[in-house]
């Protein structure tokens, strides 16, 4: 696709990169080459692995497999400091920066100029100067950091890695925290440093930026590499679709289950942050029994807010929610589990299980109000132990026993036991946000023959998804989440993922064509 | 996988056992380098500790401490911290000191009179932590820092209605005063110890009821488990549908109604009124033996017991010409050293589970260390 590059053009090279965690492959057999003096950008889905594969760059994971060389030299990494030492720089998405020092003092912390004992801050100041006018970073070393907005922030990080001495910067995600002036000064920046002989490693998965501002790009999926282009050789659209692709178990859903009894009805739904800002507005959706409703959207444009307020975990402030024609509006999270909610939570290490807690335990959690966890105030050990070996069986959790820890589980099978323990009879709508994110492949099939059984058994879904290969296969209708407001209806049957992306991201207004909400 | 192997069994006694002996160590270098003799300061302790007085000395003790161990543990549990455990107990037992000495009171039957003593020093006690729980869930004030700051407040009421003007009675042939003595028929009698005349507190039995209960509640109960969610995780707990302010306001409320205990055993076993020189501060050492006894109703009173021993027995060492204060180092060095055994032994015992898990799937590849593999991946 592209001419190979000469070898001394090399900055650095990654050659059958794998990594392993209980489970789940992170990343296999990852090929990239990258180019001095470029930008050179990786996308990918959330969790196609670009994460782990910068970790493993960046000296923070060992890669099982695989050689890295920088320079030319074959390179193993420990740490952070040796990445550094090579070269190597890392850009944060949440800054590592202490508000109540100065500039000056944040970039030198921990690679303090020493002389005779003392701290030698006149030539650092020097340094960051000189760094500051060559790549027109405009940072000012003596203001305070509590005193900077986001976009300078993220200047006196890149200066602190250049500080450091680096040729090399991985940026994560730069932009998103960025608003769109922002964004084109931090291109700006990124010209500039390209210019002066730097080679900048761009983690993105916003497309239009990734096209704007890289030379290259290589596309990861499901932990491999699997195309590498130039923006000249690309839409927008193609790359979403390399992004997603359309290998491996292909997520599906047979013959149509659903009814016209509706479940789970929202309407006029809006969620104000405790500043007031809205973060979901005006959000009406219907669902009923077998049908699965997908909602798709960039990570952070209301999806976890629309499932906490769904879950009554977040306050509604207008609008109402009502289960199978009950007003739920106001009513506890244990309320609303009593009435037949499941939860497959986004984030299961933080609010799906208690890590420390035995398998059985974690199988009472969210049920411990009701048989067969409960029997009135008391718990009935007996029925949810017995319970919990049956969940074992029925959804192969693979463990060794009901009294082992949960974080002694892989990914997959902790998962397998969430939905589980949520696909009780009593059941008749869930939840579920990124339900198959982070497992491997055997347990994601295994999942979403659970759903399809749920679906069957008359549930109302709601399926939150990252993963637009799912979103598609899994939902038998698609809503678009943007800025907190569902801006698109599509016909899962007909859609193509660059319409959804297009749709996602706001770019284009066609792409409603769909059926606007 | 048993869950009572024998090899969970000495992991678990691994920890307190390490810092005892650690702590013996750090002691003994103490005395040495002070000039005293470690060995026969060890066995001048020994020998008193054998002693009937200095064992019914101890039990009685460690009565008491177990009480404020329970009370402080019922926090601990949801990572909820009593400091003022101190506070609610002083509190309690002086208002019930001077509800069972009042002159209304000696008609009443002996048991109700008893039993309605212990309700109103657990009220009481509930009521002062109750101001605390009040605050963390209508205003979000740190338990910590309010317990302390009513610790402080219990101190000046006291010292406000333990006057003669007011609660209060001279106590006759001294300078002290304290509320009006409790009768007989309002005494929990002890049980007698051969070798000594001093004897057991009768209300033991009341700690042993509330151990048991402790642990009733903790394992067999749905309040027991959402207050265990709840310390473990508490995204989680919320999720499953427990309401974390609820859960604080009685947590709270039950930490200080068995803080409200704490002084019973001395009040009506022992000194029969609540004087200038009730003993103050063992809220504070019901802390160090959650910790020590990992909040466990057996653990703890297994340290309750060391406690007690530990400060009786260190008596005789004035007497020896060491000074007794190495036995509160000793006690300081434990909780100390303990913190970190447990810790080390905790991340000991996932790292035998998540192997034995691994080996029982037939996969021999050893998890990463940290504990959040996947949601560092994605």
């Amino acid at each position: 696709m592209r001419r190979p590059p000469e070898q001394a053009d090399i900055a650095i090279a990654l050659h059958g990169i794998t990594k392993r965690f209980p489970g789940v492959v992170a990343n296999s057999d990852v090929d990239l080459t990258i180019r001095r003096g470029t930008v050179h950008a990786i996308v990918g889905e959330n969790g196609a692995g670009k994460s782990t594969l910068m970790k493993i760059l960046y000296g923070m994971l060992k890669p099982d497999e695989g050689t890295i060389t920088v320079d030319g030299r074959t390179a193993t990494f420990g740490s952070p400091a040796a990445a550094i030492a090579a070269g190597i720089g890392m850009v944060h998405q949440h800054f590592m920066l202490a508000d109540n020092l100065s500039v000056l003092e944040n970039v030198v912390l921990g690679g303090e100029p020493r002389q005779r004992g003392g701290l030698d801050f006149r030539a650092a100041r020097a340094r960051i100067e000189q760094i500051s006018a060559t790549y027109g970073l405009q940072v000012e070393p003596d203001r305070l950091v509590e005193e900077l907005g986001v976009g300078e922030r993220q200047r006196v990080e890149i200066c602190k890695v250049l500080y450091r001495g680096a040729r090399i910067l991985i940026l994560d995600e730069p932009t998103a925290v960025l608003v769109p002036q922002e964004v084109d000064e931090l291109f700006g920046n990124l010209r500039d440093l390209k210019a002066e002989g730097l080679t900048i490693l761009f983690i993105s998965h916003k497309l239009d930026e990734v096209l704007a501002v890289a030379d290259e790009i290589t596309v990861i999926r499901r932990g491999s590499t699997v195309a590498s282009v130039t923006p000249h050789e690309v839409t927008a659209p193609q790359l979403a679709e390399l992004m997603v692709g359309s290998a491996l178990p292909v997520p599906e859903l047979r013959e149509s289950t659903v009814t016209d009894r509706p479940v789970l009805e929202v309407s006029d739904l809006a969620v104000t942050d405790p500043d007031g800002r809205h973060v979901l507005s005006a959000i009406s959706f219907t669902i009923h029994a077998g049908e699965v409703l997908g909602i798709a959207g960039v990570e952070g444009n209301g999806q976890a807010e629309l499932v906490d307020a769904l879950m009554g975990v977040r306050p509604i402030s207008s609008g109402t929610v009502a289960l199978s024609g009950h007003d739920i509006t106001r009513s506890s999270t244990r309320s609303r589990r009593e009435a037949g909610m499941a939860y497959i939570p986004e984030d299961r290490h933080r609010q799906g299980l208690l890590l420390e807690a035995s398998i059985w335990e974690n199988r009472v959690l969210g049920h411990q109000t009701v048989a067969p966890s409960a029997r009135g105030l008391l718990l009935n050990r007996r029925a949810a132990r017995a319970d919990t070996q049956r969940i074992v069986r029925e959804y192969d959790v693979r463990t060794p026993g009901i009294d082992v820890v949960a974080s002694a589980l892989s990914g997959g099978n902790q998962q397998k036991l969430i939905v589980g323990r949520e696909m009780t009879g009593r059941s008749v709508a869930l939840i579920a946000a990124h339900p198959t994110r982070g497992v491997d492949v055997g347990a994601q099939a295994a999942i979403w023959e659970h759903m399809r059984a749920a679906r069957r058994a008359g549930l109302a879904v709601l399926l939150v998804s990252a993963d637009l290969e799912e979103l598609i296969g899994m939902s038998d209708s698609l809503a678009v989440i943007l800025r907190g407001r569902l801006v698109a209806r599509f016909d899962p049957k007909t859609v193509k993922p660059e319409q959804l992306g297009s749709a996602m991201t706001g770019a284009g207004a066609s792409a409603g064509a769909g059926g606007a909400v | 996988m048993s869950r009572f192997s024998r090899r969970s069994v000495l992991l678990g006694l691994a920890a307190p056992v390490a810092a005892l002996l650690f702590a013996a160590l750090v002691s003994a270098i103490i005395l040495g380098t002070t000039g005293h003799a470690p060995l026969d300061a060890f066995q001048a302790m020994l020998a008193s500790a054998k002693r009937p007085r200095t064992v019914v000395n101890s039990i009685d003790s460690a009565t008491t401490y177990y009480f404020s161990a329970v009370a402080v543990a019922i926090g601990f549990r949801m990572n909820l911290f009593n400091i003022g455990v101190d506070g609610q107990y002083r509190l309690a037992a002086m208002l019930s000191a001077a509800f069972a000495g009042a002159t209304f009171m000696d008609g009443v039957p002996a048991v109700l009179r008893v039993a309605a003593t212990i309700v109103m020093a657990m009220c009481v006690g509930a009521m002062w932590a109750g101001v605390a729980a009040l605050l963390k869930v209508a205003r979000g004030v740190s338990e910590v820092i309010s317990t302390i700051m009513l610790n402080a407040v219990a101190t000046a009421v006291v010292s406000f209605l333990l006057n003669p003007h007011r609660l209060a009675v001279s106590v006759a042939g001294s300078n002290n005063i304290g509320t009006r003595p409790i009768g007989s028929g309002g005494q929990v009698p002890g049980f007698g110890y051969p070798g000594t005349s001093s004897r057991v507190f009768g209300l033991i039995l009341l700690a042993a009821l509330v151990g048991v209960l402790y642990s009733l509640v903790l394992t067999r109960t749905r309040f027991g488990f959402e207050l265990k969610a709840t310390g473990m995780s508490e995204p989680a707990a919320v999720a499953a549908g427990v309401s974390v302010k609820r859960m604080v306001a009685s947590a709270m409320l039950l930490s200080g109604a068995v803080a409200g205990l704490v002084g019973m055993p001395q009040l009506l076993g022992s000194s029969y009124s609540y004087s200038l020189d009730f003993p103050t501060g063992l809220g504070f050492t019901g802390i160090a033996i959650a910790l020590l006894g990992r909040n466990s109703p057996i653990g703890m009173a297994f340290a309750a017991l060391l406690w007690g021993v530990l400060d009786q027995s260190a008596n005789v060492l004035d007497i020896t010409g060491v000074p007794k204060e190495i036995v509160a180092i000793m006690q300081g060095v434990i909780v100390l050293s303990v913190v970190v055994a447990y810790e080390l032994v905790r991340r000991y015992r996932l790292r035998l589970e998540q192997r034995d898990v691994g080996r029982a799937l037939g996969t021999t590849e050893a998890p990463p260390s940290t504990p959040t593999p996947v949601a560092a991946m994605v």
